[in-house]
């Protein structure tokens, strides 16, 4: 399997790796895939109060495409307000990385993990300290 | 270093220059059809056919007359399969194997089941692989024509006990075939000692070219039978028709003369890179798991899975090292290894796994290169890996609540 320039740049020199406290209350994380499937991704984004997305952060088991698909993701996502990210496709992710048809999958995982850390940040705003038993 | 580094000898093996340097002339100029029984030409061509099939029996200690030429291992498994199903149909049609032999057995078996022709029985193996002959003697129906069991995996390298099989195939007169492509020229194959009849094996496994194998089919005690699969000019003994691949067929011989030259010290050398490199990743790195038998393998093979990090990013990862894995999403069906499923491997594990296979052709320099590109790159996958910082938090990944799409 050959990959384009941009995975091969991402899987080189992936943006935003780490991750963050994750008691901050205003961190969301979310956590996609399944060790047996071959994908786990992680992705954490710290949202303002205004819900805008002020940083992220990833960790992702899978092939190159990805980890460049959750690497692409932490830095297409920071600036956007929370339905901006939400409404983000992964058909972008499919277009800007240019993954081949087998490797779409990759780029639907990076669309729920957008949606699940979106999710869980909502969830522990309203709930308190009840959703941080969801973060990892 | 910046040249490429070819450890997947498992896949194919270069041709050895001494091999294609006797391969040459026949080309060229010695370039007759072994079939032209009235010229010098086809003489020329029969004569190095012939001692081609000297070199190769010596090997496995067969008669020349046993060696029956086919395209590859494949062509050869299918004819020992389908051609013994057919000829012995009046005495039975029952099969016994392993999950974990090679498609060209395994997809022979289920095309035969489709058919109706043969019922198949697949045995459990242990976690190394291994099958136990306790296993096979009790599978033994009054239906069964033919026991087929590899001799060395190629993904995992376990190494079956053949003699065992053998000799109780031999106690109950059932025919005993065996695939040895990654066996034969690596290990010691003796078809008398080991009571084979039947057994498949290739030229580029061992050094020699694509596009040609064998066959080796028993001549007396017993004689096997097989009906050919194609039809034609009635070549090797009306078993396997076709002009005779005479360059082919003259590199096998030539790789099979070198590979019983060789294989006690290349074996020795093998060997000792193999644990060399295993040592040096398995000393700087934890959990990382040795699929296959510890000792009962192949010299050449290393199977190793490395936890937290899919197998298909590591091989990105290590682009200038040719090595291979058993991961779903390198393979066409985006299934893990079925062979590592046999295994009782769990499908996180697998898509881990990373096949070293060491060769002739293998250095020092190379090994030490090798395990220090693996060693850092691990190190870098599983610091952008979710699983491992949870592993290292004490979180139980096998009953977490995960999100599965």
């Amino acid at each position: 399997m050959s990959y384009s320039d941009k995975v091969l740049d991402h899987y080189e020199n992936p943006r935003n790796v780490g991750s963050f406290a994750k008691d901050e209350p205003n961190v969301g994380t979310g956590i996609v895939g399944a060790p047996e499937c071959g994908d786990v991704m992680k992705l954490q984004l710290k949202i303002s109060e205004e819900g805008v997305i002020e940083d992220a952060r990833f960790k992702t088991f899978g092939c190159g495409s990805a980890i460049a698909s959750s690497s692409y993701v932490t830095e297409l996502i920071k600036g956007k307000t929370i339905d901006e990210a939400y409404a983000i496709k992964n058909t972008h992710i499919v277009e800007e990385l240019n993954l081949p048809p087998v490797k779409i999958h990759c780029s639907v995982l990076a669309e729920d993990a957008i949606k699940a850390a979106v999710s869980d940040w909502k969830q522990r705003k309203a709930g308190g300290r009840e959703g941080e038993k969801k973060a990892v | 270093m910046t040249r490429l580094v070819y450890m997947d000898n498992h896949a194919t093996t270069p041709v050895d220059p001494r091999v294609l340097e006797a391969m040459l002339p026949y080309f060229t100029e010695q370039f007759g059809n072994a079939a032209s029984r009235n010229h010098a030409f086809g003489w020329a061509a029969e004569a190095a056919a012939d001692r081609a099939r000297e070199q190769i029996a010596t090997l496995i200690n067969a008669k020349a007359k046993e060696i029956i030429f086919t395209s590859g291992a494949t062509e050869s498994d299918n004819l020992a399969l389908k051609g013994v199903v057919e000829f012995y149909k009046e005495k039975g049609n029952h099969i016994i194997t392993v999950p974990t032999e090679h498609k060209a057995i395994l997809d022979t078996c289920k095309a035969l089941e489709r058919k109706g022709l043969a019922q198949v029985t697949y045995l459990p193996i242990d976690e190394f692989g291994v099958v136990d002959p306790d296993d096979v003697r009790k599978a033994i129906t009054d239906k069964t024509i033919l026991i087929s069991i590899m001799h060395a995996n190629n993904e995992i390298g376990t190494v079956q006990p053949l003699h065992e099989i053998g000799k109780l195939a031999k106690e109950k007169g059932i025919l005993f075939h065996t695939d040895a492509t990654q066996g034969v020229g690596k290990l010691p194959v003796d078809v008398e000692a080991m009571g084979i009849d039947l057994m498949s094996f290739s030229g580029h496994k061992i050094y020699g070219p694509k596009g040609i194998g064998a066959l080796y089919v028993r001549a007396r005690n017993p004689r096997v039978r097989l009906s050919p699969q194609m039809d034609g000019g009635g070549h090797e003994r009306g078993m396997r028709s076709g002009t005779l691949n005479v360059t082919g067929i003259v590199g096998l011989g030539k790789a099979c003369e070198l590979a019983g030259e060789l294989m006690v010290s290349e074996t020795e050398r093998i060997l000792r890179m193999r644990e060399k490199l295993r040592k040096k990743i398995t000393s700087a790195l934890d959990e990382v798991y040795l699929n296959g038998h510890p000792i009962q393998r192949l010299p050449g093979n290393l199977n190793l899975s490395f936890a937290f990090v899919e197998g298909e990013s590591l091989l990105m990862g290590l682009k200038d090292i040719a090595v291979s894995s058993g991961s779903a999403c390198t393979s066409a069906t985006l299934e893990p290894s079925y062979v590592l499923h046999a295994l009782g491997i769990g499908d996180d594990l697998a898509h881990t796994s990373i096949r070293f296979g060491l060769g002739r052709f293998n250095t020092d320099e190379e090994v030490e290169y090798v395990s220090d590109r693996v060693i850092r790159e691990v190190t870098r996958l599983r610091d952008m890996s979710p699983l491992y910082e949870m592993a290292k938090e004490g979180v139980d990944l096998k009953n977490f609540n995960w999100a599965r799409d």
